[in-house]
């Protein structure tokens, strides 16, 4: 492997004191060559690994160009004509906005409520405080497939499959555990000192919220909201279960119906409509990662 | 959005106000001061606790979704029939094989070494590559199922690459399906390890690295002896959230292969899902839904046991 050297070399290159020690073991090279070596090693090895990872992708841009498209990857004359056969009413833009008021409302539901849960949840010391976060992070950890089949018996006896109100609530409430959690996280790292000061001045808890402390999170909040729009925009199972007719169906499911139906043949189209169907994420994620820098504050917030 | 504006709840201080305060009035303000968690419960309670209430009851029962003899209770049925019946234990064995294969050993270790060689790679690299990966991640699950059919398929993209490279090739989606969604699942959820591995590193302190460094410590050395086990809370936090995800892939490994060929792929959410609507037997798919909650709940508490035993 590569991993043969550390990258901290080059910022104890300033200091002198690495390359002063007899640690450094080959004597016939500095270590600031090997550093350098091994520096393009990671290199060529991180750009192969990313050309691989890339295939599948570049075949699917080039596929959906193509008006003989096969699963061999080739350079086609580009044509629209895939494009333009998938841009209408019933195959894109329906699913597309179906899928806009599911995970929208839902995504708004979530993100509303995960604010409001997480404020006492930072703020406040009670009993009940350490069981609720357990159980929170407990939920976190099952399995949302696993609950499909008992919430479709549920929703056949209370009649409410095939509802999408419905449908866009339990969406909701399956991505709250974790929404609440990172929300909770985001919350701990605005400081009290501030909250008190407002309530000398006599604001309410509800004031302080979304006068104080909201303000200085935003960040946190667009990462939740971010990351609950696009698990919600790809979910096929859940839709794929509660919701029957076609018109109400979201993208997620109809493009799954594309490929059963169109099995054999229209490899150009149903590449089309995977990239118009998941363009809204990919936009949503770069500008995401734009204005918070990448690696954006997720992983921070998932510490624990 | 009008709960928010309806709940004047009283502030933090008024509790602690007289010194014989009797235990109702402190309580009613503790009760207030939780009032903006209600729309959080309530949503919880009917969506999520309730399903599993519901779950764990019609597990023993033989409800089936167009009978119209009425539901029985039939005690451990359910269970006794799914742990003699072989395709039970089968997809069993597969979704342990899925979850471990290409979670805890794939998506965590590829994310891992990712993390760590894209801090020592130069900036454009890096950029790239945490690009190409994430890019994965963010396709809807559907679409990735269906470029890495594309993909495994016979004359897809990877037999093609193998031909070039002169290695022998074969048809992914019949000979090792199994292997074919774990890679997919792998090529598909490995940014999300990534960015927690990416975030964590990135807060490893420079002189405790720097320090095993001067004493000697190679390359592998620092890894394995500093920095894993500075980071061991992300570890176990990352595998805690990928494990779940993994073992309720579903649209993935349907859109790829059905659970087929035969039943190479069905792994336990495929499993219940055909038992419950292909075969119409409901109060069976919600017994196996229940092994699969178990099996959830499990590996929850063990992660959460560990992070409590790192908090003391």
């Amino acid at each position: 492997m590569a991993v043969t050297d550390s990258p901290h070399l080059a910022r104890t290159r300033r200091t002198r004191r690495a390359s002063s020690l007899p640690a450094a073991g080959t004597p016939g090279r500095s270590r600031r060559g090997r550093a350098r070596a091994a520096r393009a090693g990671v290199n060529v090895l991180l750009l192969l690994f990313s050309v691989l990872y890339l295939v599948p992708l570049a075949w699917m841009l080039l596929a959906s160009v193509n008006a003989h498209a096969t699963f061999k990857i080739s350079v086609p004359s580009p044509t629209g004509a895939n494009f333009r056969h998938v841009l209408n009413y019933g195959t894109t833009y329906r699913p597309m906005l179906n899928g806009l008021l599911l995970c929208g409302v839902g995504t708004l539901v979530c993100v509303v409520c995960s604010i409001l849960a997480a404020y006492p949840l930072s703020r406040f010391r009670s009993r009940l405080r350490r069981p609720f976060l357990y159980t929170i992070l407990f939920s976190t950890g099952l399995p949302i497939t696993a609950v499909m089949i008992p919430v479709y018996s549920m929703f056949v006896q209370v009649n409410l499959i095939d509802s999408m109100p419905a449908a866009t609530l339990f969406l909701a409430a399956s991505a709250l555990p974790f929404g609440i959690w990172l929300m909770k996280n985001f919350m701990d790292g605005v400081p009290v000192v501030l909250e008190e000061a407002a309530r000398i001045d006599g604001a309410n808890t509800m004031q302080v919220l979304w006068r104080i402390v909201l303000p200085l999170m935003w960040p946190g909040v667009t990462v939740v909201t971010v990351f609950t729009f696009i698990s919600m925009w790809g979910n096929f199972f859940v839709p794929f279960i509660l919701l029957l007719s076609p018109e109400k169906l979201p993208a997620s499911v109809s493009v799954f119906t594309f490929l059963s139906a169109h099995d054999q043949t229209q490899y150009g189209q149903l590449s089309a409509f995977s990239i118009l169907y998941s363009i809204p994420v990919v936009m949503l994620y770069l500008l995401l990662a734009r204005r918070l820098g990448s690696g954006f504050a997720l992983g921070g917030a998932l510490k624990g | 959005m009008s709960a928010a504006a309806t709940t004047p709840a009283a502030g933090p201080r008024k509790a602690g106000g007289t010194a014989d305060r009797s235990r109702t009035a402190a309580f009613l303000p503790g009760l207030l001061r939780g009032l903006p968690m209600l729309p959080s419960l309530v949503l919880l309670l009917v969506f999520l606790a309730g399903p599993i209430g519901y779950c764990v009851y019609y597990a023993f029962t033989d409800m089936q979704l167009t009978g119209t003899a009425g539901t029985h209770f039939v005690g451990l049925h359910n269970f006794s029939k799914a742990f003699g019946d072989s395709d039970f234990v089968n997809s069993v064995e597969l979704t342990l094989l899925f979850v471990v294969g290409s979670a805890v050993v794939g998506q965590n270790t590829v994310g891992l070494a990712l993390a760590v060689l894209m801090e020592k790679a130069s900036r454009p690299v890096r950029s790239v590559t945490s690009g190409v990966v994430i890019a994965a991640w963010v396709l809807p699950e559907v679409v990735a199922g269906y470029l890495m059919y594309a993909f495994f398929y016979q004359q897809g993209s990877l037999n093609a690459i193998l031909r070039f490279l002169h290695l022998p090739q074969q048809d992914w989606l019949y000979t090792l399906p199994i292997l074919a969604v774990c890679i997919a699942n792998v090529w598909r959820g490995t940014a999300f390890s990534m960015l927690v591995y990416s975030a964590a590193l990135g807060e490893v302190p420079r002189e405790l690295v720097e320090a095993a460094e001067v004493d000697g410590a190679g390359p592998w050395q620092r890894l394995w002896r500093v920095t894993l086990p500075v980071i061991r809370r992300s570890i176990l936090t990352n595998l805690m959230l990928i494990t779940p995800q993994t073992l309720s892939v579903f649209g993935l490994i349907y859109t790829m292969t059905r659970g087929g060929p035969g039943d190479k792929t069905e792994t336990l959410p495929i499993f219940m899902y055909q038992e419950a609507f292909n075969d119409s037997l409901i109060g069976y798919g919600t017994a196996i839904a229940l092994v699969l909650l178990v099996v959830g709940a499990l590996f929850s508490v063990v992660y959460i046991r560990l992070l409590r035993v790192e908090e003391n």
